[in-house]
């Protein structure tokens, strides 16, 4: 009830949902019901698209969560968005079964290749999908949990703690590189044939994996959006204005850092397992530290601390990167570092805060 | 009496003999010794015995052109021409055949090797060319060649080696060389001599590290227990002497990559740790420098060797000037949120990757390491450190030291750290704070842009060079603690040592995490890093 309470006072998150609900009803009708020649048909290329700009957008709201309520700027959460896209492949690589190029019904194509006999001990349980999702749900929060913990309780803040998020996510990338680790070194994990039971190349398929991320990102919002309406996030604000005040007034700071932390790395992690069967693929790349400040910059374009801003900023960004790495590849990097300069100097709130930018001034 | 008559007898005698002697010795000069040019072209014969006689005179009258004759021969690269039986070299280069006149002249390049024949050798020339090229590289001026002689004998030593060499000890001037020497005569000592032979070769081959001198004492059967007890305890010194080098070596090795790593965050630690501007387009800066030094080699190629000395400045001033430009057109406007400096400044290197990669290519490009940097400083047999790798060492000090004179003696130095400790009482007492903030990027990224130059003879130098060092970088400032140079530059090559140590038994990479592992877990320990700013200036 409390929910829904929060949400009657969200004006933009009403429009938020209710887009998102017209979407997952529009976009299924234009694919599946018109006819591929009809001008409102919807290509299954573009369904995906679609799906990865919202898994893009459930990752923006975990770090608007950490970045704009908390302030811990967080430089690696891509690396929770990863480790879940990770666990997600796995389940994947084991639903090959053996239908993979060697034919191996137990062991992924690429340990095969590497001359394994057995699956390594981490492997085992993937080959059920509740397993999988537990460790989606549980490997970042882990990390997370283990991490900020250590973190938060000796006081790292500010700059600190972005360079060891960075370092963090520097690290994890190097070490899934390695061929060693098990998961399938620099190619990563790809070739993926079925999920459920269902085949990943079915338009119907596709679909389905693109509503099951429209309704990860409403019901993420909506407990995100409940979760700083609450006393709870008040209290996070104040954490992020005045630290040492609210630890002097009573409240267990480590704490609360370390309850939202983890609640936004196991989003990102959602995040990362939706990405995944959607694109094919998950490589070490994920983990590079360019993707984490780029999804930085998705929430700081949207405007920070609004929460429906981050779904704004990532679905634009995003937009924009693939009509310019297909119209002018060259200008790509260029548009988003000027985006980065830009924003920070002249729209401090994003484009969301535009509105209240003019409020203020008439 | 007998005395008197005998006398002139036995000068008789030997005056006879001694004529003997110059008669056989000029029918030998003339009968059997060839000359030169009958040498040379006995060489292209079939007839294996020929060319033996051919190679023995050549040997006796020693041409320069002798020794790489010889030694193309041995590698089967000497030809001749099927016209006119002249001696070529041939070398391979790709696909093409490079065949160079032996007597000088023009290479000829051809894409096969029609028109020239081998020449050939059987395995008895085969030896007698070896122990031929040996002797006179024995007897060569340059120390070096002679070491290098020793050497190769050093690897299977026998009997005829030693004979070989065994006079020419007492002519040797050369230490090294001397001792390669006396290492080998011992080793043949330990095989063939008596007992009290054997003891003094132990005792010669104990204080060798060449591998060789370990291998005869480890083979070594020794005929009595004391015998066997010395050599031992050789062994045993050897091999402790052999482990040192190897830890010398290592910390060598991890000093060189520590320097690389300091010099690249002593920039940082000012523009990070004095100014407090997360300054992500660090790497990018010392990308700038790397490529200024590919630029200055462009612009200079004749003088290659003076163009790394040229491009350290021009790097520091093309480098330090993007960074002032990006103080006054960016940075200025969001001091006090560093945060978004660090977005901000990201941008930036974005945009200077870009720049760079559609100016220059997306292709790494390669600098070229000058002579006098290339090559190695051969300590004893098993220690040699790179040149390379110690003038980057000494330049990371030189660097170091220059900053910490600027920031300490110079006026420049004394308003930064007046600015950066208080900016409002600075400027009441009359400095221009924003100017100096502008000077001090300028400076922390002129640092950068000299450590791009000791990088561009590194590594590739390309757009993305600058990401590979940033977040190193930043854990080396971290680590050592913001604000301080000298943590910097402490935490620099500790970390870089540390790298070293652990990089045998866990693999480059592994290494890589595990001290990034490290400092993660540290940085929780002592959030300030290793040494931590006291006073007023720690508190935020």
């Amino acid at each position: 009830m409390r929910m829904l309470e929060t949400l009657v006072q969200d004006k933009p998150g009403q429009w938020l949902l209710g887009l998102l609900l017209a979407t997952s009803i529009i976009v299924p009708i234009c694919n599946l019901l018109v006819p591929p020649d009809n001008i409102f048909h919807i290509s299954t290329y573009s369904v995906t698209l679609i799906g990865k700009y919202l898994a893009f957008a459930l990752l923006a709201l975990s770090a608007d969560l950490v970045w704009g309520y908390l302030g811990i700027l967080s430089l690696g959460h891509g690396a929770f968005f990863a480790l879940g896209g990770y666990a997600m492949g796995m389940y994947l690589m084991r639903q090959i079964g053996d239908r993979g190029v060697y034919g191996n019904p137990e062991l992924p194509d690429f340990m095969v290749f590497l001359n394994w006999s057995e699956l390594p001990w981490f492997w085992h349980g993937f080959d059920q999908f509740w397993f999988a999702v537990l460790m989606i749900i549980l490997v970042p929060g882990v990390l997370a949990y283990v991490f900020g913990y250590l973190a938060f309780r000796s006081r790292v803040t500010g700059v600190y703690l972005s360079i060891m998020t960075q370092a963090l996510t520097y690290a994890l990338m190097l070490a899934f590189f390695r061929n060693e680790m098990g998961f399938g070194g620099n190619n990563g994990l790809t070739d993926f044939k079925d999920i459920l039971g269902f085949d990943l190349r079915e338009d119907s398929t596709r679909i389905a994996l693109f509503l099951a991320t429209a309704l990860a990102l409403a019901i993420g919002y909506i407990i995100s959006r409940y979760i700083v309406s609450s006393r709870l996030g008040l209290a996070c604000v104040a954490v992020r204005d005045a630290e040492s005040r609210c630890r002097f007034v009573g409240y267990r700071v480590e704490y609360i850092k370390l309850g939202i932390f983890v609640f936004s790395a196991v989003l990102a992690g959602i995040a990362g397992a939706l990405y995944v069967p959607q694109v094919g693929i998950i490589n070490p790349g994920e983990f590079s530290p360019l993707n984490s400040i780029e999804l930085i910059i998705w929430v700081a374009i949207g405007g920070r601390g609004t929460l429906y801003g981050a779904v704004v900023g990532a679905l634009l960004v995003n937009y924009s990167k693939t009509y310019f790495t297909a119209e002018f590849p060259e200008v790509w990097l260029y548009a988003l570092g000027a985006m980065f300069v830009l924003v920070t100097l002249f729209l401090p709130k994003g484009i969301v805060g535009l509105r209240s930018m003019r409020a203020a001034k008439a | 009496m007998i005395v008197h008559y005998a006398r002139p007898q036995m000068i008789r005698l030997l005056s006879w003999l001694l004529c003997l002697a110059c008669l056989g010795f000029f029918q030998g000069g003339f009968a059997e010794v060839l000359n030169l040019d009958e040498a040379w072209n006995t060489l292209s014969k079939k007839s294996y015995s020929d060319k033996a006689e051919a190679i023995e005179a050549i040997v006796q009258q020693n041409p320069p052109e002798a020794l790489p004759a010889l030694k193309a021969m041995l590698e089967g690269q000497l030809f001749y021409a099927k016209s006119n039986k002249a001696l070529f070299i041939l070398r391979e280069d790709g696909d093409n055949y490079l065949f160079t006149p032996l007597f000088g002249g023009n290479t000829a390049t051809q894409e096969n090797k029609r028109g020239y024949k081998k020449v050939r050798i059987n395995n008895r020339l085969r030896v007698q060319i070896r122990q031929s090229l040996a002797s006179m590289q024995l007897k060569h001026e340059d120390a070096a060649v002679r070491l290098e002689a020793v050497q190769e004998l050093l690897k299977e030593p026998d009997e005829e080696t030693a004979a070989l060499i065994a006079p020419l000890v007492y002519e040797e001037q050369d230490g090294r060389v001397l001792s390669a020497m006396q290492t080998l005569l011992a080793i043949i000592q330990l095989e063939q001599g008596d007992e009290a032979a054997q003891a003094s070769a132990i005792e010669t081959l104990s204080s060798s590290l060449n591998p060789s001198a370990l291998n005869a004492l480890t083979e070594y059967k020794a005929p009595n227990g004391e015998l066997e007890d010395s050599a031992q305890a050789a062994i045993n010194k050897i091999e402790a002497q052999r482990d040192l080098y190897a830890v010398a070596e290592t910390v060598f090795f991890g000093l060189s990559l520590g320097s690389v790593l300091a010099l690249s965050a002593i920039g940082l630690a000012i523009t990070f740790g004095v100014m407090g501007v997360i300054n992500m387009a660090h790497g990018e800066l010392m990308m700038i420098g790397a490529y200024t030094t590919y630029v200055v080699q462009l612009l200079m190629p004749n003088h290659i060797g003076l163009s790394i000395i040229v491009a350290i400045p021009a790097a520091f001033i093309v480098a330090g000037l993007v960074g002032v430009a990006i103080e006054r057109g960016i940075i200025r406007f969001l001091y006090g949120r560093a945060l978004e400096t660090l977005l901000a400044t990201f941008g930036i290197s974005l945009i200077l990757q870009q720049t760079v990669r559609s100016i220059f290519s997306p292709l790494n490009r390669s600098v070229e390491t000058p002579q006098w940097m290339s090559g190695a400083w051969q300590i004893n047999e098993v220690l040699a450190l790179t040149w390379n790798r110690l003038y980057i060492i000494i330049f990371t000090l030189l660097v170091f030291t220059a900053l910490l004179m600027v920031m300490k003696k110079s006026t420049l130095g004394l308003q930064v750290r007046a600015v950066s400790q208080n900016r409002a009482m600075a400027r009441a007492m009359g400095v221009r704070s924003e100017w100096v903030d502008a000077l001090t990027f300028g400076l922390g990224s002129g640092i950068a842009g000299m450590a791009g130059v000791a990088l561009s003879l590194l590594t590739n130098v390309g757009p993305n060079l600058g990401q590979a060092y940033i977040i190193d970088s930043f854990m080396v400032v971290v680590f050592g603690g913001v604000g301080n140079l000298w943590g910097t530059l402490v935490a620099g090559m500790s970390l870089g040592v540390v790298n070293k140590v652990i990089e045998p038994w866990a693999g480059a990479v592994m290494a890589k995490i595990l001290v990034l592992v490290f400092i993660i877990l540290f940085i929780q320990k002592r959030p300030k890093g290793l040494f931590p700013q006291r006073g007023r200036a720690a508190e935020d």
